[in-house]
């Protein structure tokens, strides 16, 4: 009888903090936990009997990375709840800054905390050494983001300038006009890392996922659009509660979201691509065509394309934005908060992001849900971890654990946001 | 044409110690003129890259926590030897500053090779050169980084005497003080 234990104890390249465990009993995996260990934070309970408008920034804190789509998860579900509709520039606007937080956040990830994993490299600094084009090109393409949250936010670094209806002050023409050229450049090089991604290594591995994204009739899904999925899923964002469900583990501080009746699903990039193919723009389309990526796929390993896709995509429809964009006369809408509940649900750059609050009369948030993307992809992480080891217990323990970590970085898991992340213990009897 | 100094002070304004490297930089605002070039920021390692790239010397002031008594000033110099990577507070966010300095330094060293097989082209090097000439991080050793609390007492007379000691310990200071402004 043969026991191994893998250890992963510090996840490098994930944003926040986890470790994952593994029992390998008689060449099965007979235990696999997947821990987070930030401690939990409580925003939900600390929320209540504030102020609605507050919501947005406060929520922003959750995460520095994406930091917009709190922002406009929060907005969206107030706007719901206060029958508030938010249209023309000021709705393009947020799409615009949307596109800013996808371009920096699929930008670091891509190619500093996920390409190494492919090429062998420890991390971005030995890429660095002998690739140093991947990061320069990587670090051009996220200022491309900075410039966009930096100039609709109001700054580099936790924005500011998202408001329930709209934003406190919106750009002129003039200024979103200067970031057209790095945005040129940007999506030139995102049209080139689709075809440099489709070429890594990929493992042979798929698996039969339920994948969930929004989805909307004009649009490439940012902020609104019906909860879809590809086993018939589809239902309106003020339904969600009826469908999915969180469950505590005792192993994580972060609970796992499941889908009533069938368990685990996906969300994020690869989600999105498989299900709204359709509604990419030609570019995107055609890059990711040529070079052979059909959807549906299937191989979680193949999001780094996926996300590569969606740079093309969203350098492409910032710059139809800016090209199209006219300044509104008011930067919010006007609206009266009034008791009820409203519900929100927007695409981070990890997947959606549900947001519910019980706003009372004086508009004072009398509770408040939130159900980040990395929670919700737990279950298809714990999976993918169990059928890849059982199916690789061949290979030495090195190699093992290097390929669960890349497992695990396909869903660009963002501890810090659902508190709930990497050490690896991994125990052979 | 590069500035002789650029002043860059790190940190997090609103946790407590941490917002020392910002403090710092904001009194040397208020003491050097302003040509000197400073700039405040959260340390994302694209923005340190990119500015780095405009001067000769940088001199940078970050909060560190190596287990040295609350207030102790060090002077590292990046191009002496990596900074320790477990002196600055890791962010579970991406990368941190010892890494953003390697990743400079890995950079300029595949240009330097490249170069080095193609003859007559480093006249340009050192003007694209990720890591500057010269990289001084002054790190102040922090006491508490508690939410919304300002700096601890020791961490707030280390802050006034680093202005002091950046103000008269670097020459390239002068010089650029005294660069006509175009």
């Amino acid at each position: 009888m043969k026991s191994r234990t893998i250890k992963i104890d510090w996840l490098a390249r994930v944003e926040g903090e986890g470790a994952l465990h593994v029992k390998i009993k008689d060449g099965k995996v007979a235990d696999l936990k997947f821990r987070i260990f930030e401690p939990p934070r409580f925003f939900e309970a600390f929320m209540r009997g504030r102020k609605y408008s507050e919501a947005p920034d406060i929520t922003a804190r959750i995460c520095g990375i994406c930091p917009i789509a709190y922002q406009m998860s929060a907005c969206h579900a107030m706007e719901d709840a206060f029958s508030v509709k938010v249209d023309g520039p000021l709705r393009a606007l947020r799409r615009l800054i949307y596109c800013g937080e996808w371009i920096e956040s699929h930008a670091l990830h891509v190619f500093l905390l996920h390409a190494p994993d492919f090429l062998g490299y420890e991390d971005a600094i030995q890429i660095a050494r002998d690739h140093p084009d991947i990061v320069r090109r990587a670090l051009q393409l996220k200022k491309a983001g900075n410039n966009l949250v930096t100039l609709l936010g109001g700054r580099e670094i936790h924005p500011i300038n998202v408001r329930v209806g709209g934003f406190y002050s919106v750009p002129t023409k003039r200024e979103l006009a200067a970031l057209t050229g790095p945005l040129e450049a940007a999506r030139d090089i995102a049209v080139e890392a689709v075809r440099w991604t489709a070429t890594l290594p990929f493992p042979d591995f798929e698996r039969d996922y339920e994948f969930v994204a929004l989805r909307h009739p004009g649009e490439y899904p940012f902020n609104e659009g019906r909860l879809v999925s590809n086993r018939g899923l589809d239902i309106a964002v003020r339904d969600y509660d009826k469908h999915f469900a969180e469950q505590h583990v005792p192993h994580s501080t972060a609970l796992h979201s499941q889908i009533e009746d069938r368990g685990a699903y996906f969300v994020g990039p690869l989600a999105r691509v498989n299900l709204n193919f359709d509604k990419l723009s030609p570019l995107a389309q055609e890059t990711a065509s040529a070079a052979g990526f059909k959807p549906p796929c299937r191989n979680p390993f193949k999001s780094i394309i996926a996300r590569c896709v969606e740079l093309v995509y969203a350098c492409d429809e910032a710059l139809r934005i800016i090209a199209e964009y006219e300044m509104p006369d008011q930067p919010a809408v006007q609206f009266q908060p009034q008791a009820a509940t409203g519900y929100g649900c927007t695409e981070a750059p990890r997947g959606i992001l549900y947001h519910r609050y019980r706003i009372d009369d004086q508009g004072l948030i009398l509770d408040a849900k939130i159900v980040p993307p990395t929670s919700q992809n737990q279950g298809s992480i714990e999976d993918d971890l169990r059928e890849f080891i059982s199916a690789n217990l061949s290979l030495p323990a090195e190699k093992l654990q290097w390929q669960c970590e890349q497992t695990i970085r396909n869903y660009d898991p963002c501890i810090s946001c659902s508190t709930h992340y990497l050490k690896l213990h991994l125990e052979q009897t | 044409m590069k500035s002789p100094v650029l002043i860059i002070g790190i940190g997090n304004p609103d946790r407590g110690d941490d917002a020392v490297g910002v403090i710092v930089a904001q009194r040397l605002r208020q003491r050097l003129p302003a040509q000197v070039p400073i700039l405040q920021t959260t340390g994302d390692p694209g923005f340190l890259l990119e500015a780095w790239q405009t001067a000769e010397t940088v001199i940078l002031i970050d909060a560190v926590q190596s287990g040295a008594p609350p207030g102790t000033i060090h002077r590292l110099d990046a191009h002496e030897s990596p900074l320790p990577a477990n002196f600055f507070r890791c962010s579970t966010h991406a990368l941190g500053l010892p890494e953003a300095i390697e990743l400079a330094r890995a950079l300029n060293l595949s240009r330097s090779e490249q170069d080095q097989s193609r003859p007559g082209r480093d006249k340009s090097r050192s003007e694209r050169d990720e890591l500057p000439p010269q990289l001084i991080v002054y790190g102040i050793e922090a006491k508490d980084f508690t939410a919304g609390t300002g700096l601890s007492a020791p961490v707030e007379q280390a802050a006034d005497q680093l202005v002091d000691t950046v103000c008269c310990a670097h020459d390239c200071i002068g010089q650029a003080a005294r660069a006509v402004v175009p």
